[in-house]
């Protein structure tokens, strides 16, 4: 098994300690770190994200897998920013005013960090200002905004509204998800995509950006 | 310890105390996650909600919660409604269920009984809109314990919440013993500490403010496979802690009964009474 299949396979199995050894090794031997996340850390992580799409893996082996990946991305990281690739885009990702919940966000976040994205996680309770800072900021090719409560719901709507009026004219994508949201509500805010869960997410944000 | 009494227009009563035998409330009528009922709500259709009703009181159900909030759902005038239409179905006193305060005060002014509303939390803008109304039609009510903050994660903390819960309903002349707090629980897949902190917190809560305890228990499992087993399990803890009236599903296999084989286990079923009517009641289970 070359090292990055062996990379693949330790994020796939959970091993964070094992990933950044194998990482510095790979490091070590010549491999482009760019390489490395693609063909290692993303494959890896990818591996995961079907899994848990199919119901054959649950959250905490996500996170365990994310956490993984982190620990390699560690190794990694000082390269990296030297000869940084570009991302295929930039995402900024935060629940909605109100709303505590963290765990479903930050999947979609990881996944879409596996996928290549460069993401912003702007955390929870976001209100519909601290969005539009943190849009100046970061300038992001999607705004994701995620809602996992009814009562909640209303500032889907809301935020994408305070955003459209912020940035007139910009060519920015919005995208909503969360337990209670449906496509059918994604369309009456005016969101660009909605993911039933974070695999379509993924999926979303690539063709939404026509990437794939 | 305080006694929280709830009852129906009929004027039957539940009554909710420490080392009294568990009060079961009904979550089923709640469109969360269920597609089909909210489409339904939406379409001002309340037939699942009536069904809802008959199933959990024929499957022991004490008390009800009705919940009717969706996305494009008129909350105001369907939980009013669907109060009214409940009340009308089963004999059984309800929990009204919203975060919106106008939707709990349509609710409230056609319902007859007593009822405990669902919920108010340590945010001034929640505490102020929220209370008055129980205030006014002398109800009960759920205090989450969460504020501007946020949730706590150490539990001295979370019964700070709980304490400011029944200081400013006292303020607003509402009894202590009609609060109930709900201590939070999350999902232990991403924090494994996370139910022994909901644990600890209902034992703090008992033992210093002796208010009723509710929970919404089944956020705990949320991630894991085979989640009924580990809802079980919490369940049985929990109710030593000091959880005596969950919001569960009381027509999940095998729950009902672990809810009574733990109150006698903890001596709050004398002569095992409740439990042997258990058996004898559901004798297919």
């Amino acid at each position: 098994m070359s090292i990055l299949e062996e990379i693949k396979e330790a994020v796939a199995s959970y091993k964070p300690a094992k990933v950044k050894e194998l990482c510095d090794r790979a490091l070590d031997q010549g491999i482009d770190a760019n390489v490395i996340v693609r063909e290692g850390l993303i494959a890896g992580m990818s591996v995961v994200g079907v899994k848990f799409k199919n119901g054959d893996v649950f959250v905490p082996e996500v996170l365990i897998a994310a956490k993984a990946t982190h620990a390699g991305m560690d190794s990694l990281k000082s390269v990296l920013a030297s000869s940084a690739e570009e991302p295929v885009g930039t995402v900024l990702i935060g629940t909605v005013k109100d709303d505590l919940h963290d765990i479903g966000k930050n999947l979609v976040a990881m996944m879409l960090e596996g996928a290549g994205f460069k993401v912003y996680n702007i955390g929870i309770n976001a209100s519909p200002e601290k969005f539009v800072k943190a849009i100046e900021e970061y300038n992001p090719d999607i705004v994701c905004l995620s809602s996992l409560i009814t009562s909640t719901l209303h500032w889907l709507g809301e935020t994408i509204r305070v955003i459209r009026e912020a940035y007139p004219g910009k060519p920015l994508k919005i995208m909503v998800g969360g337990a209670p949201v449906t496509q059918e509500l994604a369309d009456e805010i005016g969101a660009d995509g909605y993911g039933k869960d974070a695999q379509e997410a993924v999926e979303r944000a690539l063709s939404i950006l026509n990437i794939a | 310890m305080l006694k929280t009494v709830i009852f129906s227009p009929s004027g039957k009563e539940v009554i909710i105390g420490h080392g009294m035998p568990t009060v079961i409330i009904g979550e089923r009528i709640n469109p969360t996650g269920r597609k089909a009922f909210a489409e339904k709500l939406i379409k001002g259709d309340l037939s699942l909600v009536q069904e809802e009703a008959l199933k959990q009181v024929r499957a022991g159900a004490d008390a009800l919660d009705v919940n009717v909030g969706a996305a494009q759902v008129d909350e105001i005038n369907m939980l009013a409604a669907a109060v009214d239409l409940v009340s009308r179905t089963v004999d059984a006193p309800l929990c009204i269920d919203s975060s919106k305060p106008e939707a709990l005060e349509a609710a409230l002014r056609v319902y007859r009984g007593k009822a405990l509303v669902n919920s108010v939390t340590a945010e001034e803008h929640s505490l102020s809109r929220v209370l008055p109304l129980v205030k006014e039609y002398r109800a009960a009510v759920i205090g989450l314990c969460m504020d501007e903050d946020g949730i706590p994660g150490e539990p001295g903390e979370r019964l700070k919440i709980a304490q400011k819960l029944v200081e400013r309903a006292e303020k607003e002349g509402i009894p202590a013993e009609d609060i109930v707090i709900d201590c939070l629980a999350m999902t232990v897949s991403s924090d494994q500490q996370s139910a022994l902190t909901t644990l600890e917190t209902m034992r703090l809560v008992r033992d210093e403010l002796g208010v009723n305890i509710t929970l919404g228990a089944s956020n705990v499992s949320f991630g894991l496979p085979d989640r009924k087993i580990i809802n079980m399990a919490f369940f049985a803890l929990a109710l030593q802690a000091g959880l005596n009236c969950p919001i569960m599903d009381p027509t999940a296999p095998g729950l009902r009964r672990l809810i009574k084989a733990t109150d006698l286990l903890l001596g709050r079923d004398q002569w095992a009474m409740s439990y042997i009517g258990d058996v004898r009641g559901y004798p297919e289970e």
